[in-house]
Formats: structure tokens, C-alpha cells, sequence
């Protein structure tokens, strides 16, 4: 079934962002670009969430922060890592603070290039991860068969 | 025979009303705000998608009380259009609030525990006006029966304006819209963390949300016994009703509980009372 792909809701967690990407994914929510037309809520509850966005780095304070949002949201789910400094560390993975991307410490499933990333990279993004998540959907059916049989 | 047909007709077609009414204030809304909007049956689609999704508990018995929840909305709401006692009908609906509450408070977190609690006032803000309305109805139709009130040739509106008035106030209450959405909104979920249902997931979550389809159309049912003389107009009324509670929830901003409570009894004791005090003098009384 599709419905996944119809109603995704998203967290959006800001890890160690400027600020300049979590602007921009607020910009998605604007009228402009009304990201709801595709049934896109921002949940701020990981519980109901199916797309995790996450801006800025991974630093040492968050990272279990950002561990423990992963694992409360039911699957399944996708990860997007807005930004460069989501991506890789962007300008401030030299840091002493910065453990880099959010990909050292959860998977990540769609990357979203950018400083900012704009609005519509991040819709890009997110209908990618759409994609990725029909497919995890599909997976877990598999394996509850199996497990059933 | 006919109140048993109804009763299984509310049961099947009052979740597919409730979505649709629920895609309409969507589209509604996004309209009034300038955007595209989702489709309008984008909240069948949230539905189905919670049932697709992994169930995660936290404490088991909170499963048991939203079911609880569900179920005493269907029951109280076919009971309500088998033309059932109002007051029973009343009863078992705030039954139906005591469980959510209850599944909220099972669930062991500060924000379902506060969303809990927003409940509870909500609830004691806007059920001295409910049954205010059932006793206004009761003395200008002379009898609790919904099937009586509903069929009544008379013009109950014209007797209770004030009570109406009353009704529509707390409607906006029941219906969770703004400025009274302080137990649970789809716009306040950054501070309140969506405060009742914060722990609820999945196929949980969308029980709760076909539970609130039931609610609203019985809700909306109850607008219709004040117009039972004239079933078109009734209907008017209903679509009108509906669309200037959507227009409010877009214009408030959230206010706090102590303005529900005022708002909730004032109106029970100004509008609510006041009309049935000169309804008695004037019409019963005599
Ligand atoms: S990618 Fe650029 S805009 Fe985004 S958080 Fe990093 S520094 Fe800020």
C-alpha cells in the first residue's frame, strides 16, 4: 500500500545548526512552498513521526540526544540530513566539540546538500526519502511474514 | 426497527463523514491562509498510514482505554442518532473523554500528563453549557428523547437563541479548535507536543483520530436538534456552523486554561441560564 508515501510526518531536530538551514525548512511550511499540499506535517513528536530532518552537525552533548529521537520514532522511518553540516561536519568538523554528520551516529537515508540548503532541495530531499521509505515498508512486511510463518 | 437501522447507518457512515468534514477544515484552512492545501481526503490517508506503522506501547492498559474511547464514542453517538435519552447520550460521551484521559495518564509522561489534565478543565468547562442545552430543549419540546426533539414541529432556535450561542461557544471547545485547543492541536504540537496523544503511536494514534470522526458528526447532530422544525435549514445552519468554527481556530491564538473555564461557564451562565430563566417565565411557566 501507498499511504505512507501520502502522509508522511516529520521531526525536525536541530542538532548543532546555524540556524540557517532550520530556517529554511520552517520556509518549506510557509505558503510559498506549503509543503502540506503533499500531506507533510511537522509533528514535533517523534512518536508520530515517519521522516526524521535533521539540521547541523552531530556534537558530544547531542549525540545521544539524537540516538534516543531515532529510536523512538516507530518504523518505519527515514532519516534526511539537511545541510552540509548534517551531511559531513560542514565548516565545523574540525571542531574539538563535533563528532561530525549525523551518519556517525544513526543511518542516514537521504543526504541534502547545501549552505543553506533551499526549500526546494529539501522537498527534494523528502520525497526522495519517500521513496526510500515505501521500500523499508515493504521490507518490514517481508520480514513479519517470515516471522509469522 | 427504524432507531436500530440508523444506529448501524451512524456506525458505518460517521467515520467516512467525520474524514471528510475533517479533509474539508484542511482545505478549508490552508485556503484561508493562502496555501495549496492537502487533498481533501488527506486525513483517510493519515489514517490508513497509522495502521501501517510499527505499534509502540508504553504502558499496555493505555491501549485498552483508547479502545475504550473508541468504542463508547461509536456507542453513544448510534445511540444519539437511534433517537435515544439526550442524557444518556451526554453521559456516555463524557465517558468516552474519561478513558482518552485515563489512556493519558496510563501512559506515564509529563506531557501526556499535562495534556491530561488540560482535558480534564476542558471538559469541566464545557459540560455545564451540554447540559444546559439538553434541558433547554427538553422544556420547549417536552421531552429527552432525541428521536422527540429532532421531529418536534417546534421552532426550538426561536425559543433558545441564547443557549444556541452557548452551544456554538463551547462547540469550539469540543471541537479542539483554537483558542481552546490547549489539550491537543495539530497546531500547537512545539509546545504541547501534540499533549494528549504524545505517547500514542501508530495503529493507537489512528483509533483516536476515527474516534474524533465520531465525535464531530455527533457533535454536528446536536446542532440539528435546535432546527428539527426544517431539516434543510438545519442542514444551512450545520455548514455554516462548521465554517465559522473554522474561521475562528485561524484568527485566535491559543489562550490559556483559565479562559476556557471563564469562557466555558460564562457563557453556560449567562447565555445558557439566562435563556432558560425567560423561557420558563414566557413558555412554561404560564
Ligand atoms: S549547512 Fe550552513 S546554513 Fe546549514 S547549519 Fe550548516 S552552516 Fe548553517
Amino acid at each position: 500500500m501507498a499511504y505512507l508515501k501520502k502522509s508522511p510526518w516529520l521531526l525536525h531536530y536541530d542538532a548543532s545548526s546555524c540556524n540557517g538551514c532550520d530556517i529554511e525548512v520552517l520556509a518549506c511550511l510557509t505558503p510559498l512552498y506549503d509543503v502540506e499540499r503533499f500531506g507533510i506535517i511537522n509533528t514535533g513528536n517523534p512518536k508520530h513521526a515517519d521522516v526524521f530532518v535533521i539540521t547541523g552537525g552531530i556534537n558530544e552533548i547531542n549525540r545521544e540526544v539524537v540516538k534516543n529521537t531515532y529510536e523512538q520514532i516507530p518504523d518505519p522511518k527515514v532519516v534526511v540530513a539537511v545541510g552540509i553540516c548534517a551531511c559531513s561536519g560542514g565548516v565545523f568538523r574540525e571542531c574539538y566539540n563535533m563528532a561530525g554528520g549525523v551518519d556517525q551516529v544513526i543511518p542516514v537515508d537521504v543526504y541534502v546538500p547545501g549552505c543553506a540548503a533551499r526549500p526546494e532541495s529539501i522537498i527534494d530531499g523528502i520525497v526522495k526519502a519517500l521513496g526510500i521509505l515505501e521500500e523499508k515498508r515493504t521490507a518490514m512486511k517481508e520480514t513479519e511474514r517470515q516471522h509469522g510463518n | 426497527m427504524t432507531s436500530i437501522i440508523t444506529a448501524i447507518v451512524f456506525l458505518i457512515l460517521a467515520p467516512l463523514l467525520g474524514g471528510l468534514i475533517a479533509g474539508i477544515d484542511r482545505k478549508v484552512t490552508a485556503r484561508m491562509q493562502g496555501r495549496v492545501g492537502p487533498p481533501v481526503l488527506q486525513p483517510f490517508y493519515d489514517v490508513a498510514k497509522l495502521f501501517e506503522k510499527e505499534d509502540v506501547t508504553v504502558t499496555p492498559s493505555q491501549n485498552l482505554y483508547i479502545l475504550a474511547y473508541l468504542v463508547f464514542m461509536a456507542v453513544s453517538g448510534a445511540y444519539f442518532f437511534a433517537g435515544g435519552d439526550f442524557l444518556l447520550v451526554i453521559f456516555a460521551f463524557t465517558l468516552a473523554h474519561i478513558f482518552i484521559v485515563l489512556g493519558a495518564y496510563a501512559a506515564y509522561s509529563p506531557y501526556s500528563y499535562i495534556g491530561a489534565e488540560r482535558e480534564l478543565i476542558t471538559l469541566m468547562a464545557y459540560e455545564p453549557m451540554v447540559i444546559l442545552t439538553a434541558v433547554g430543549l427538553y422544556m420547549v419540546t417536552g421531552s429527552f428523547y432525541i428521536s422527540d426533539i429532532a421531529t418536534s414541529t417546534v421552532p426550538a432556535i426561536l425559543y433558545l437563541p441564547g443557549v444556541f450561542l452557548g452551544f456554538l461557544t463551547i462547540l469550539t471547545i469540543k471541537l479542539r479548535k483554537s483558542p481552546f485547543d490547549i489539550s491537543t492541536s495539530h497546531h500547537a504540537h512545539q509546545e504541547l507536543v501534540k499533549g494528549l496523544t504524545t505517547e500514542f503511536a501508530g495503529p493507537v494514534l489512528g483509533k483516536i483520530e476515527i474516534a474524533h470522526w465520531y465525535e464531530t458528526v455527533v457533535l454536528l447532530g446536536m446542532i440539528y436538534l435546535f432546527f428539527g422544525f426544517n431539516p434543510v435549514l438545519a442542514v444551512v445552519v450545520i455548514a455554516l456552523a462548521y465554517l465559522l468554527e473554522i474561521f475562528i481556530d485561524n484568527t485566535f491564538s491559543r489562550m490559556k486554561w483559565q479562559w476556557t473555564m471563564k469562557s466555558g461557564w460564562g457563557v453556560a451562565a449567562i447565555l445558557g441560564f439566562l435563556n432558560l430563566v425567560i423561557v420558563y417565565y414566557y413558555y412554561v411557566g404560564v
